[in-house]
C-alpha cells in the first residue's frame, strides 16, 4: 500500500481507500452521506475534459466531485491487483 | 392501536404540502436514494390516478397519486431521490420536511438491492424521524442476476422495521408491499427502529434539549431528531419548524431575508 494522498490527485482508472475526511461542516456531512467513510474503496472513473470535476465510483454510484471537495478526502492508493 | 388520525395539526400541515388532508385517507410517502425505482413503484401502484406539479414554493417536481387496497383509498407521494435528509439541497429539504411535518402514515424507503449498504444511510436517517418505516428492497431481479442474496428477515431484525423485496418493473412483490403498508398504517405492525446511539456527550445534550423542544413542537414531531439537528447547527430546520408549527403558508420572502 502506497503513501497517503488526496482523492483529487489520483489518475483515472485507479483505486484508493478512504482513510480520513478532512472537510468540516456541511461539506463533511455531504461527503459522509455519499458514502465516503474511512475504509471505503473508491474508483476514479474519469476526469472531465477540462480536468474538473472528476467522476468517482463510490459504493456503486457514480458521483462527480470538484477538486476542492475531493481534495479534502485523504486516501491510500491501491495497486492494480485491487482493480478486479 | 388502530387509527391515529386525531391530529388536526398534521392534517393542516399536509394541506401546506398540497396533499389531501382527509382523516379517512392515509398518506404514504416513497423515499429513497436517486435511481432506486421510487417512480417505478409509484407508477405501478397509482397507474393513471396521479398528478404532478411542484412542491409548494419550490422548483422541485411533486408527484402524488392514489391507489385502493382492501377497499380503502391511500394517497401516495413520490419524494425526490436523495442520499441524505440533512437538507444540503432543496430536494433533501422537501423530502425531510414532508416526513417530519406532514407525518406520513407510513414511509416506504426504496433501496437498491445491488448496493444495499450505500442506501442504508438514508434508511437510518428516515428511521430517526419516524417509526412508521418500511424498507422496500427493490431491483431484486438485478441482485439475483449478480448473485447477490438479500436476507430480508435478518435485515428486518437488525433495522427493527418491516422489509419487503420487490422488482417493481415486473410488479414482483408489490402486493406484499401493499399489505405491509396497510399493516403499518393501521397499527397491526408497529415498527421499532433500532436507532443510532451517539456518544455519551451527545446523548446527554439531546436529553437536555428534548423536553424544551417537546413543549414547543408538541408530541407529534420527533423531539429527539429536532434536538440532533439543532446540535448539528441546522438553521434551515429552525425556519421550517417556525413555519410548520405556526401552520402558516411558507413565506418565501421572509426566508430569503433570513438566509
Ligand atoms: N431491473 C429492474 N429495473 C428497475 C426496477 N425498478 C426500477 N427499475 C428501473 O430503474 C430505473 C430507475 O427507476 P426510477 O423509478 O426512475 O427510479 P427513481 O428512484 O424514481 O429515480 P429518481 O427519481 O431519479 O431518484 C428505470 O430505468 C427503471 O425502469 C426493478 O425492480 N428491476
Ligand atoms: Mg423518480
Amino acid at each position: 500500500m502506497a503513501g497517503k494522498t488526496t482523492l483529487n490527485n489520483l489518475p483515472s482508472g485507479s483505486f484508493a481507500l478512504v482513510t480520513e475526511v478532512l472537510a468540516e461542516g456541511l461539506i463533511r456531512r455531504r461527503l459522509l452521506d455519499l458514502g465516503l467513510v474511512p475504509g471505503t474503496r473508491v474508483e476514479v472513473v474519469r476526469r472531465s475534459p477540462a480536468g474538473d470535476p472528476t467522476a468517482f465510483n463510490i459504493r456503486g454510484a457514480i458521483i462527480a466531485l470538484r477538486k476542492e471537495v475531493a481534495g479534502q478526502v485523504l486516501v491510500s492508493p491501491l495497486g492494480d491487483e485491487a482493480a478486479g | 392501536m388502530g387509527l391515529t388520525y386525531q391530529s388536526t395539526g398534521k392534517l393542516a400541515t399536509r394541506e401546506i404540502f398540497n396533499v389531501p388532508a382527509s382523516i379517512r385517507q392515509p398518506v404514504v410517502a416513497l423515499a429513497g436514494n436517486p435511481n432506486t425505482g421510487k417512480s417505478t413503484v409509484f407508477n405501478a401502484l397509482t397507474g393513471l390516478r396521479q398528478h404532478t406539479g411542484n412542491w409548494p414554493g419550490k422548483t422541485v417536481l411533486q408527484a402524488k397519486g392514489s391507489y385502493i387496497h382492501d377497499g380503502r383509498k391511500y394517497t401516495l407521494v413520490d419524494l425526490p431521490g436523495t442520499y441524505s435528509l440533512l437538507a444540503n439541497s432543496v430536494e433533501e429539504e422537501v423530502a425531510r420536511d414532508f416526513i417530519c411535518f406532514a407525518r406520513p402514515d407510513a414511509t416506504v424507503t426504496v433501496v437498491d438491492a445491488t448496493c444495499l449498504e450505500r442506501n442504508l444511510n438514508l434508511v437510518l436517517q428516515v428511521m430517526e424521524i419516524t417509526d412508521k418505516v418500511i424498507v422496500c428492497v427493490n431491483l431484486i431481479d438485478e441482485a439475483r442476476r449478480k448473485n447477490i442474496r438479500i436476507d430480508s428477515d435478518k435485515l428486518s431484525e437488525r433495522l427493527g422495521v418491516p422489509v419487503v423485496t420487490t422488482a417493481a418493473r415486473s410488479g414482483e412483490g408489490l402486493s406484499r408491499l401493499l399489505d405491509v403498508i396497510s399493516d403499518v398504517v393501521f397499527g397491526r405492525v408497529q415498527p421499532k427502529p433500532r436507532l443510532v446511539r451517539y456518544t455519551p456527550e451527545v446523548e446527554e445534550a439531546i436529553a437536555r434539549l428534548e423536553p424544551g423542544i417537546r413543549a414547543l413542537v408538541g408530541g407529534e414531531i420527533n423531539a429527539r431528531w429536532v434536538a440532533l439537528r439543532l446540535l448539528d447547527g441546522d438553521i434551515k430546520l429552525g425556519h421550517s419548524l417556525e413555519i410548520f408549527c405556526n401552520r402558516r403558508e411558507p413565506v418565501r420572502a421572509a426566508r430569503e431575508v433570513l438566509v
